[in-house]
């Protein structure tokens, strides 16, 4: 018999940066997205003005060395402004992705493991997902009234059930592996065989789940915001922003186009850093798509 | 399957001069940088005649499918590539080929079939279609003449009704019928040479002993050369004119099936003969005063009917099922796929709920005990799983898996760890090798620290199932040798399921033959071997593969 040795064994232990080694997308991804949260973090550093601060002499500015991104029609600074949206964004994508991974671990899990759970808990799963996001947020914010707080709890709900379905599929596939078996014929409590044994295995998709989530919490932030179902409108979102700049579209493009541009960048970052994690955590769905 | 007469005498067929199909010729293909070795093959030489199989047999690693594959010009191009050596194929050499001139040759003039017939049809298509496929690509034939092709190939290859089997889709048939429309694909075009990956290893033995019967008869009918890939000398003695061994890349010994078989020269070869159990059961002491450890009385599982909305279909996995294993005897379940025997495996150690039946270890009843209850008779009954590669959890260490059970039983984390040192020990392991996680070991290794972590719990009852047929057959003699030390020396009553007779004749006291979730007959190993009185028993010892040759001796020494 001859044997493997420990060569394999240096593998495994490495930092999460050589998770992209070898993907120049996923690296350009993570490239930007350290950039929009540094300029989140570091916005009142960044920002050359007030975001909020009303200036009607300099309304409707062309982008220049004073207004580096121009000005709105009540005089605000939009390069202060893109800056400081970033924080609504980023607050909203991460928040959203994080509730509803923890959440959905929790729910999924209990579906996955335990059987006569199962069907009665994705019924309910279902029902969510046919929830509207929109609807629920103008639904949400008509009671409540708009914060951020309602924006990110009506945007996460109908992500929970996604994560659900992921979790399950994954609790139910490992279950079957003869190592879970092993672990109950050996008298392991149930909680145990979840938390050694089976959790470890849903952390990969879970990752690469929360990415899409952290981007369509984004994108769902800003188009809410738009119709004014979202942040309060004195709060720089960038949703905010393209709504209230799109009557002076054809006067001063540039209070649309910014925000636009940094939404845009930004969830593309988001994706495609999504994508390279899949690539190196899930080969397999890779393949499939 | 008909009577008793042995698959044997590819061997009384004069050697004269064949014309030759294949030749290849010091063939070395490079492994990518950072692989174990330097070449998957190395110097490879071999030959296949017209009308002639050629088994190449070796154990997991040694190259025979690389060379099977590098024939076929089916190797991923980047990481395998060949580097030295000709494929002589009538007379040109293959490896100067372009691929496309590869692929017009693939299916015409060479063709193979592989291990697992599901995954190499395609699910969507009909297997009339996937038949006609092969013919489209290389013929013009019009619909008519493609369909009398089909009905032909079909028809020779033994399927029953080919007419009404044209539509069917490949779920549809079973596992031997798959593997027939694959030789039927194979073999329609009349190549010269048909290679085949390991054809029969994923099938039962009686539709195992068919499908060689198959194979050899298309191959003298036609003058087919077969390149025949297989790790099994059992088989190898029923097929192969000559045989080629391999080991770690390189060709060790070739020559007759005969010569090999019966006077092999290399000391490997000697070994790999060695391995393979014999059929012929040793004699053993009956234990007829040792206590009971494991009884079932009338046990059974029936799955389905549950159905919330519809009536699901039931199937009865097992049914009546009574057995009583003592203290410090095997007791063997044989039986083909789905015949029950790893259900009856599961319910003793309550993986699943048995429907029906009682289960007694010593005199406590467990077949239908809460979970919480359960627990504390958990330790009794452990389990060692088929797959090495699944049993044991990667993220975690040799050693996390072995004291998970003790621990679950109130013992300190370091009288555990003490413990499970000296189990690695026992099982024939370094003990300081529990630091290490399971991708560190091989597959024979991997079953040893399961068995470990078994015996952690010092059970009574320790259940094998199918534990050594992933393994390779030297790596199975060890392996089977452990288990048998491990009975003795702590008075196991061993639960031993498999559907090789050959491991069953060598390790189990007795023997229960399953089939179709019911036990046909039940006795002593050497009664049952001896004189099978059910039909079934005897068409099964009958299939059992090489009983011409008496292989083994390992065990014999003992």
């Amino acid at each position: 018999m001859t044997e493997q040795t420990s060569s394999a064994g240096s593998r495994r232990r490495s930092g999460p940066w050589s998770l992209l080694a070898g993907h120049p997308i996923g690296i350009i991804g993570a490239a930007v997205m350290i950039v929009v949260v540094a300029a989140a973090i570091l916005a009142p550093l960044l920002g050359t003005s007030d975001p909020i601060a009303l200036n009607p002499v300099n309304r409707l500015k062309h982008p220049s060395e004073l207004f580096w991104l121009g000005t709105d029609m009540y005089g605000r600074d939009v390069w202060s402004r893109v800056v400081y949206g970033a924080r609504v964004s980023l607050t909203v994508g991460v928040s959203a992705a994080a509730l509803s991974v923890v959440f959905g671990l929790l729910i999924g899990m209990v579906a996955g493991y335990v059987r006569w759970l199962d069907g009665i808990v994705m019924r309910v799963m279902d029902g969510l997902m046919a929830i509207p996001g929109i609807l629920l947020a103008i639904a949400l914010v008509s009671l409540s009234g708009a914060s951020i707080v309602t924006v990110i709890i009506a945007i996460t709900i109908p992500e929970i059930p996604r994560v659900v379905r992921l979790v399950r599929s994954v609790v139910l596939s490992v279950r079957e592996e003869p190592y879970v078996e092993a672990a109950i014929s050996v008298a392991t409590p149930v909680t145990k065989i979840l938390r050694k044994h089976i959790l470890p295995n849903t952390i990969p998709p879970l990752i690469v789940q929360a990415t899409y989530v952290c981007a369509s919490a984004m994108l769902t932030e800003s188009f809410l915001s738009f119709l004014g179902a979202g942040t309060p409108p004195e709060v720089p979102s960038w949703g905010n922003m393209m709504a209230e700049g799109r009557l002076f579209f054809p006067l001063a493009p540039w209070i649309v186009l910014f925000p636009g541009v940094a939404l845009a960048l930004t969830i593309l970052a988001v994706n495609v850093l999504g994508d390279a994690l899949r690539d190196k955590l899930d080969p397999k769905l890779a393949r499939r798509i | 399957m008909t009577g008793g007469a042995p698959m044997t005498g590819p061997t009384n067929g004069p050697m004269t001069e064949r014309r030759t199909v294949l030749d290849v010729r010091g063939l070395t293909v490079r492994l990518p940088d950072g692989a174990d070795r330097r070449h998957a093959v190395e110097d490879v030489s071999l030959t296949v005649g017209a009308g002639e199989i050629v088994c190449i047999v070796g154990e997991s690693g040694s190259g025979k499918s690389v060379t099977a594959f590098t024939v076929m010009g089916l190797l991923p191009k980047q990481q395998l590539r060949p580097v030295a050596g000709q494929i002589l194929f009538e007379g040109a050499d293959l490896l100067t080929k372009s691929a496309a001139e590869l692929r017009a040759m693939r299916g015409e003039r060479l063709s193979m079939i592989f291990q697992e017939p599901m995954t190499a049809l395609n699910p969507v298509m009909t297997v009339g279609d996937q038949i006609g496929e092969v013919l489209d690509i290389h013929t013009s034939l019009d619909r008519g003449e493609r369909e009398q092709r089909v009905l032909e190939i079909m028809d020779l290859v033994r399927l029953p009704d080919p007419k009404a089997m044209l539509n069917a889709y490949p779920h549809q048939l079973s596992g031997g019928q798959r593997q027939r429309i694959m030789i039927a694909c194979a073999l329609v075009l009349d190549p010269a040479l048909l290679i085949a990956d390991e054809p029969t290893t994923a099938l039962d033995v009686t539709t195992q002993a068919q499908i060689l019967k198959l194979i050899k008869e298309m191959q003298e009918r036609r003058g087919t050369g077969v390149l025949f890939i297989t790790h099994d000398f059992g088989v190898v003695a029923d097929i192969a004119d000559r045989v080629v061994v391999m080991q770690r890349g390189r060709v060790v010994e070739s020559g007759t099936a005969d010569e090999i078989l019966r006077r092999p020269s290399h000391p490997y070869t000697q070994m790999l003969i060695g391995s393979v159990p014999s059929l012929h059961p040793p004699a053993r002491a009956p234990l007829h005063h040792a206590p009971v450890a494991l009884e079932t009385r009338g046990l059974g599982k029936t799955y389905g009917g549950g159905g919330f909305f519809r009536k699901d279909r039931t199937v009865k996995a097992a049914t009546d099922v009574n057995l009583v294993v003592r203290k410090g005897e095997t007791l063997g379940i044989v039986g083909e796929s789905g015949s029950g025997k790893s259900t009856v495996a599961r319910c003793v150690v309550r993986l699943i709920d048995p429907t029906e039946g009682e289960i007694y270890l010593h005199d406590a009843e467990v077949a239908k005990l809460s979970a919480s209850l359960l627990r504390k008779h958990r330790k009794r009954v452990q389990i060692v799983f088929q797959d090495p590669y699944r049993s044991l959890n990667p993220r975690q260490t040799v050693a996390e898996s072995i004291i998970e059970g003790p621990m679950n039983f109130g013992v300190s984390r370091a009288d555990a760890l003490a413990k499970a040192r000296e189990l690695m020990t026992l099982v024939g392991l370094e003990p300081d090798a529990v630091d290490r996680y399971p991708h560190q070991f091989s597959g024979g290794q991997r079953q040893r620290i399961c068995i470990a972590r078994a015996l952690a719990m010092e059970p009574d009852v320790l259940i094998a199932d199918e534990a050594v047929s992933a393994l390779d057959v030297s790596v199975q003699a060890q392996v089977l040798e452990l288990l048998d030390d491990v009975r003795k020396r702590f008075n196991l009553a061993v639960l031993f399921i498999t559907h090789d007779l050959r491991v069953a004749a060598q390790i189990c006291d007795r023997i229960m033959v399953m089939h179709k979730g019911k036990v046909v007959e039940e006795g002593s190993t050497a009664e049952v071997f001896a004189n099978p009185r059910e039909d079934y028993t005897k068409a099964l010892f009958d299939a059992a593969p090489g009983r011409g040759y008496e292989f083994g001796g390992v065990r014999a020494a003992e």
